[in-house]
């Protein structure tokens, strides 16, 4: 009997060493993106292109002496601060991932990286924060994006004014991180380019009525109105508001307003707007295209090319560093994106991990051409579009 | 010139929006202040009753749109109003016998038939999410403009516009014709009589042999009716979801009270005075002066007494200032 115990006892420790050896060979990733909430039909598609990098590097067999890297995935919910930060919270104590890619909207991207992240060292890199305030939060080198900030889309939309002949201009902006950072930051660029705002007001989504709103940006003046707002929601509702009454005929739209569904629905109101997108074009955006179509991810629904650089510049930090730690990940991703170094585009993961491996340099250009910039986020490329007979027209990127 | 550019700008951004909104509140005031008048208490799910009316009616457009049924210039929507009406009808007769009438029976206090209302106005709004979901819809079709801005300018050649939807016109239109056929009935029918004999006096309506009953069904059937109308009204005007529906309430007591609850003239005399009073308040007085004013004396800044983002409290506001120095309302009603 004492014999039977001892060989259980053994063999669970040796179960137990064999279970823990398999565990060495494997490395947690979080993506933490909203599942549930306002951006959820936008969402798996972007988790699946990060995963797609993942799987990309796994397949390689290049990375690490064969370590295997796990994404796990958690809830973001967009808008529930409290929420995402306990979702990642979960993923670093109970599944132990050493760097998170994610989260998705602003404002719980800056509460998971101030209430979780920071506190347990652990990087993250995400795909779509775009508001200003992130670039100038304490981070400690941990906060990276591959979407570039908002400062600089403030900075092309008063570029693209200058480019029409436009001085003055009624600015109005969805209640919200996004609208406000947004609006502020263009009308910092737009003042200091010598032109005039006449009234910058905010509107709330998911009102009937917008005419009292638009009263006050008429009652200011100016040739066109700026929308900073949602296609879908406060932003479609203001145009169709000033179109109404005849307030204004020209309007600018920020990229939230970027969508076809918006141009079904107003028709001919649009007629000579025009706005900015960021946008990626080039060979690394088409080589993904190709990739991740042929996996069957949607792949040009919004943010999933940054989604799959977010994923691939994890690995390659990892790799870069030579372990599987946050710190090597936090240490090495200006490293790995930026020149000098062998360009990568999307696919050539496992070509990179070997340059990696030979002490050789990489330049991670992948499906956005990514740059990273000052605080670690993407420098950002910009479609500036006008709106022709009832469709978006390239007019040049900025 | 600039003076008639004055008046113009002054129709456009206050006067034809107030008017509107102001028919469409009133008719919401109505049907608040009946139910108080003769059920004696606040009907807080007044707003999401407006909403389910609302979407029957929206369901049965899309019918008649799909075979192909229009009225030309006019709304489909009107067309498809009687079966809101009668869905709702139903909706709230059924809500009174499992709900109301058992709270009527054991003569509970207002305040309880009031939380009462409450929980029903949570059961609406969950049937019209599940039936229609939460996002806003799109069920106007016919002529957008009787006259848009652009025409204006082009036709008097003044630099504002004037803009009038075919809406905003078909709102006053109705709400004149509803209230009309109310007051008729109230004041000249039979059942109307002994509804406010009932809400004048309930122990001596009963006594001269009103059935109780009736008068609270008929009631019911006049509420769905206005509620019905209103929201479509409303819905065609603006937009269609059913979140905005649940934030009229407030401007609708805000406007049953300062007309003095019980009293139908008072509560259309108070949805103009909110209608008005939210508009002017939060409307941004520039343009108007500047057209009106000699030069010297033009305002720099925007003239507007508060954001629009406070469109709400002028309700509260007015409210509040109305229960304190006038608290039967500008119609002498019953005192809250």
């Amino acid at each position: 009997m004492k014999k039977m115990l001892l060989a259980t006892a053994v063999s669970a420790l040796y179960a137990g060493g064999a279970f823990a050896a398999g565990h060495a060979s494997e490395a947690k990733i979080g993506v933490i993106l909203g599942f549930t909430g306002p951006i959820e039909s936008l969402t798996p598609a972007m988790a699946d292109s990060a995963e797609f990098a993942i799987k990309e590097v796994n397949e390689s067999g290049q990375f690490l002496d064969g370590v295997t890297l796990v994404p796990v995935r958690g809830d973001s919910t967009c808008g529930d601060a409290a929420a995402g930060s306990a979702a990642a919270e979960r993923l670093i104590t109970a599944d132990g991932v050493v760097a998170i890619m994610g989260a998705d909207c602003s404002g719980v991207t800056g509460a998971i990286l101030s209430n979780v992240a920071l506190p347990n060292g652990v990087p993250m890199i995400s795909p779509s924060a775009t508001s200003p305030g992130l670039s100038t939060v304490e981070d400690n080198g941990l906060f990276f994006r591959t979407s570039p900030s908002d400062a600089r889309q403030g900075e092309v939309l008063a570029g693209v004014l200058g480019t029409n002949g436009v001085t003055s201009v009624a600015v109005t902006y969805q209640n919200s991180d996004y609208g406000k950072g947004l609006s502020d930051s263009f009308i910092a660029a737009f003042e200091a380019a010598g032109g005039s705002i006449t009234l910058s007001a905010p509107h709330e989504d998911n009102k009937a009525d917008y005419s009292a709103e638009i009263a006050a940006l008429a009652s200011a003046g100016g040739d066109v109105l700026v929308v900073l707002g949602y296609a879908d929601a406060g932003g479609k509702g203001m145009i169709q508001a000033a179109s109404d009454t005849g307030a204004f005929d020209t309007f600018m739209l920020g990229d939230g307003m970027y969508g076809d569904a918006l141009l079904a629905d107003l028709g001919d109101v649009l007629e000579g707007s025009y706005g900015v997108v960021p946008w990626s074009e080039g060979e690394g955006t088409d080589k993904f295209n190709e990739l991740a179509t042929a996996a069957g991810i949607e792949a040009g629904s919004a943010y999933t090319r940054e989604s799959y650089d977010a994923g691939a510049l994890i690995a390659l930090a990892m790799a870069k560093g030579g372990e599987v730690s946050s710190a090597a990940v936090a240490a090495n991703v200006l490293d790995v994106a930026n020149a000098p170094g062998e360009p990568i585009l999307p696919g050539e993961l496992g070509k990179a991990l070997e340059i990696i491996k030979a002490g050789g340099d990489v330049d991670y250009v992948g499906a956005t051409n990514v740059e990273l910039i000052g605080p670690g986020e993407a420098a950002g490329t910009y479609r500036h579009y006008a709106i022709k007979g009832g469709a978006f027209e390239t007019v040049e990127i900025r | 010139m600039d003076l008639l550019n004055a008046l113009v700008a002054f129709g456009n951004f206050v006067f034809v929006p107030a008017v509107a909104y102001g028919s469409q509140l009133a008719l919401g005031a109505l049907a608040v202040t009946l139910i108080y008048g003769i059920l004696r208490f606040s009907n807080f799910a007044h707003g999401d009753t407006m909403a389910l009316g609302t979407m029957v009616t929206i369901i049965a457009t899309w019918g008649l749109q799909s075979v192909g049924i229009s009225l030309g210039p006019l709304p489909t929507a009107l067309f498809a109003i009687p079966v809101g009406i009668a869905f709702t009808a139903v909706l709230v007769l059924g809500t009174d016998r499992l709900v109301y009438r058992f709270y009527r029976k054991q003569k509970v206090a207002p305040v309880i038939m009031v939380i009462v209302s409450i929980g029903v106005m949570f059961i609406y709004n969950g049937l019209t999410r599940l039936v229609l979901g939460p996002d806003d819809q799109n069920f106007a079709d016919g002529e957008r403009f009787l006259i848009s801005a652009r025409d204006f300018k082009a036709m008097t050649g003044l630099s504002e516009g004037l803009a009038i939807r075919t809406t905003q016109v078909l709102t006053v239109v109705t709400a004149i014709l509803v209230v009309a056929a109310l007051f008729w009935f109230l004041n000249r029918t039979r059942t109307g009589k002994s509804m406010r004999a009932y809400s004048d006096n309930e122990d001596l309506a009963l006594l001269s042999g009103i059935d109780p009953e009736r008068v609270v069904r008929v009631t019911w059937i006049i509420v769905a009716a206005l509620a019905t109308i209103a929201g479509v009204l409303y819905g065609l005007d603006k937009t269609y979801k059913p979140f905005t529906y649940f934030q009229l309430v407030l401007p609708i007591f805000a406007a049953a009270i300062v007309g003095g609850l019980g009293s139908p003239l008072g509560a259309i005399a108070g949805g103009f005075v909110i209608a008005f009073s939210e508009v002017a308040i939060t409307y941004a007085w520039k343009k108007v002066l500047v057209y009106a004013l000699p030069e010297p004396l033009e305002p720099s800044g925007l003239m507007q007494l508060l954001s629009t983002d406070y469109k709400f409290a002028v309700s509260f506001v007015i409210l509040v200032i109305v229960l304190l120095f006038r608290p039967t309302g500008l119609f002498k009603g019953k005192s809250v």
